[in-house]
């Protein structure tokens, strides 16, 4: 094969000229991008991954001292003979932030994926006003997460919020919960506001796969005689299955990174402590900017992984498609 | 093997009616082609025949048990879609074992008549592929081969040759024509919007237009005696030659004097009073010969010639319309030349103003 192109490019070396000049055009157009890249993303990145092998404080980064991997990982040896194990790799509340983080996105994910693929059935079928009803449903996803954190907040709220005037009226609780603040329900505080926002995001791409498929597959369902569960399980799911995939991946990504509804909705819960949560903590709140950033590069690296492995499963699973 | 029969078959969409009273019957193991120009209802009837769509008002009968109520899946046919239809994710094993599979069929009859099938449509070398892994002809039979599994009471086809290139598509209408003889008894609708297709694999000929039917008849009846002036412009290519005439004398000795041509006699029953009104004349290109100005019933300058080899094609101007003739071989007429064109008494067609044809006096 490249002995082919070889002769081929022997032969047509006009053609490989043309092909370098393209080449060096192509270039030409992403400089601009990749310098705005490297300024904002990669020289951020670097920092902060740097920082955390340093001792850098918030008053005092510039005099940061080099410190290896003592902010991951340090063993003290004390005068009376103990050993004491510190850094961030043995702090329980960085692991219990882990444990938080995933939960959250474990459950969110899938609680939006299973509403996302109800109300994008719906907005797939055929009826009176759907244009209206399709944009109507992406309202959450357009308010900015501060205000329907701080809204719901107050619907929340033990006091003054709807929903216990609300659940209370019905007779389904007892007395007033404080959802926001009781470490029992938290999470699930979280959880909801959470869904409530992201299954339209979920909602929009699924439904984008599912106008992929064309309708007259589904006639031939119905000559068939498909039962119509039977043709959501054995043809809609196979077959939106690439769009759900990367719906999940990118949900999953989004979760993992989480921030401002819990730095809002939740603050001070260790119930509901995420890793962003933690890193700002740290890098901000306690003045350990090189713990912090520590962190940070902890995260970050959790991402990448997690893209990585998301990347490699959907291309082990396209390929075992194509069989 | 069963019979088909529609009655008083209408279909609105809205306010737009789109079909508007069909009666048809198909005999059992009959092949019927619809055939109509886009947008004269053909795939919506056959839409409606699948349930894919159900009626506005009319009965639906398969072997005379009215199936209007009934789900598609239950009236015991099969559907070849124009896009194949084929479910992408599925082999064509797969997609052909489907249905079966839904209608709990034991496993291994569905292998049986998946092989089969298989077996008569040449694509047993690629059960295990995917529909995308193959190539449109090769996914048309995948999608046949769905429908013959399923041992259907009525085949419905939905144009499936057109999605396949020009050379594809006369191969796979020979193998269907042959797949019809090889399942006698089956019962075969057909839609298509060619006609060459329609020619040469129907038995009869369903001519649709705006929702309603032109005319039911054999291919050559549908050729030959065309019932109105649709029917006539609408079979043969290129087009009949129709031209306004004035009917010189009804009743006996029927004579008919075409725009810008000589007067001709007909062989067509025109009633006494229509003499000298006005009507249509028609005649096919093909029938047309070259003859002395004298003896023609057009004669003018020849326009253009063009020569296809086996036939050469020379349009005339004698009225507002120009003439064809489609003459076989190379005559060795050029533009700017005098000719006369005649056909024999058979081939000559006289219609009413209205465009319904004259019965003819002959047989």
């Amino acid at each position: 094969m490249s002995t082919v192109r070889s002769s081929i490019a022997a032969l047509l070396p006009r053609r490989s000229d043309l092909r370098r000049q393209r080449l060096r055009s192509a270039w030409l157009f992403l400089l601009p991008m990749l310098v705005v890249l490297t300024a904002v993303a990669g020289w951020p990145l670097v920092r902060t991954i740097y920082f955390g092998f340093t001792d850098a404080s918030l008053t005092n980064i510039e005099g940061a001292r080099w410190i290896g991997i003592g902010n991951y990982f340090s063993v003290l040896s004390l005068p009376s003979g103990a050993t004491l194990y510190d850094g961030l790799l043995v702090d329980p509340a960085w692991w219990r932030a882990v444990w938080n983080t995933v939960r959250f996105t474990v459950v969110s994910v899938t609680l939006e994926t299973i509403f996302g693929m109800i109300v994008a059935l719906v907005l797939n079928a055929e009826f009176k006003g759907r244009a209206v009803v399709r944009a109507a449903v992406l309202i959450p996803w357009a308010i900015p997460t501060i205000v329907s954190a701080k809204m719901w907040t107050w619907m929340l709220n033990d006091q003054f919020g709807i929903i216990n005037d609300m659940l209370l009226g019905l007779g389904l609780i007892g007395q007033k919960i404080a959802w926001t603040a009781s470490p029992d329900t938290a999470m699930i505080a979280v959880v909801i506001v959470d869904v409530w926002k992201t299954t339209p995001f979920m909602a929009l791409l699924i439904l984008a796969g599912l106008q992929m498929i064309p309708g007259d597959i589904y006639e031939a369902a119905e000559i068939d005689g498909v039962h119509p569960l039977k043709v959501f399980w054995k043809i809609t799911l196979p077959l939106i299955r690439p769009a759900l995939v990367v719906a999940v991946i990118f949900r999953g990504l989004d979760s993992l990174r989480v921030f401002d509804l819990i730095y809002v909705l939740t603050p001070n819960n260790l119930q509901t402590k995420s890793m962003s949560v933690y890193a700002r903590e740290f890098l901000f709140d306690f003045d350990k900017f090189g713990y912090g950033s520590a962190a940070s590069t902890l995260l970050f690296l959790t991402i990448a992984l997690m893209t990585i492995a998301c990347i490699a499963v959907g291309r082990v699973s396209v390929s075992g498609e194509a069989r | 093997m069963a019979s088909l029969t529609l009655r008083g078959v209408r279909k609105s969409f809205g306010t737009v009616e789109v079909i508007k009273g069909i009666d048809l019957d198909v005999a059992s193991g009959e092949f019927v082609v619809f055939v109509g120009p886009s947008g004269c209802g053909k795939s919506t009837l056959l839409r409606l025949v699948a349930g894919l769509e159900d009626v506005t008002s009319g009965t639906i009968a398969i072997d005379g048990e009215v199936v209007n109520h009934l789900p598609p899946a239950q009236r015991g046919l099969a559907m070849v879609f124009q896009s194949y239809a084929l479910y992408p994710h599925m082999t064509v094993y797969d997609n052909m074992a489907f249905g079966l599979k839904i209608g709990g069929d034991r496993k291994a009859d569905i292998d049986r008549r998946v092989r089969d099938a298989a077996e008569i449509l040449e694509i047993t070398p690629f059960l295990d592929r995917l529909p995308r892994q193959l190539s449109g002809g090769q996914r048309q039979r995948v999608a046949i081969g769905r429908a013959i599994v399923r041992n259907p009471r009525v085949f419905l086809f939905d144009e499936p040759l057109s999605n396949l290139d020009a050379a594809l598509r006369v191969t796979m209408r020979i193998e269907i024509a042959k797949l019809h003889e090889s399942m006698a008894g089956t019962t075969i609708i057909y839609v298509i919007h060619d006609q060459v297709e329609a020619m040469t694999l129907a038995d009869r000929i369903a001519l649709l237009n705006a929702g309603r039917v032109e005319q039911v008849g054999t291919p050559m009846e549908l050729y030959q005696t065309p019932a109105n002036l649709f029917v006539a412009r609408f079979i043969g290519s290129p087009a009949m030659n129709t031209v306004p005439c004035v009917i010189e004398s009804a009743a006996v000795g029927t004579k008919v004097r075409p725009q810008g041509g000589n007067s001709v006699a007909v062989a067509a029953a025109i009633p006494g009073e229509a003499a000298g009104s006005e009507g249509i004349f028609g005649v096919r290109p093909e029938d047309l010969k070259l003859t002395t100005e004298s003896d023609a019933i057009f004669a003018g300058r020849i326009n253009i010639v063009e020569k296809l080899g086996e036939v050469t094609m020379i349009y005339i101007t004698t009225g507002d319309e120009p003439i064809v003739a489609k003459l076989r071989g190379d005559v060795g007429a050029k533009k700017g030349d005098n000719v006369g064109l005649t056909a024999p008494l058979e081939c000559l067609h006289v219609f009413d103003h209205e465009g319904t044809a004259f019965p003819r006096t002959l047989g």
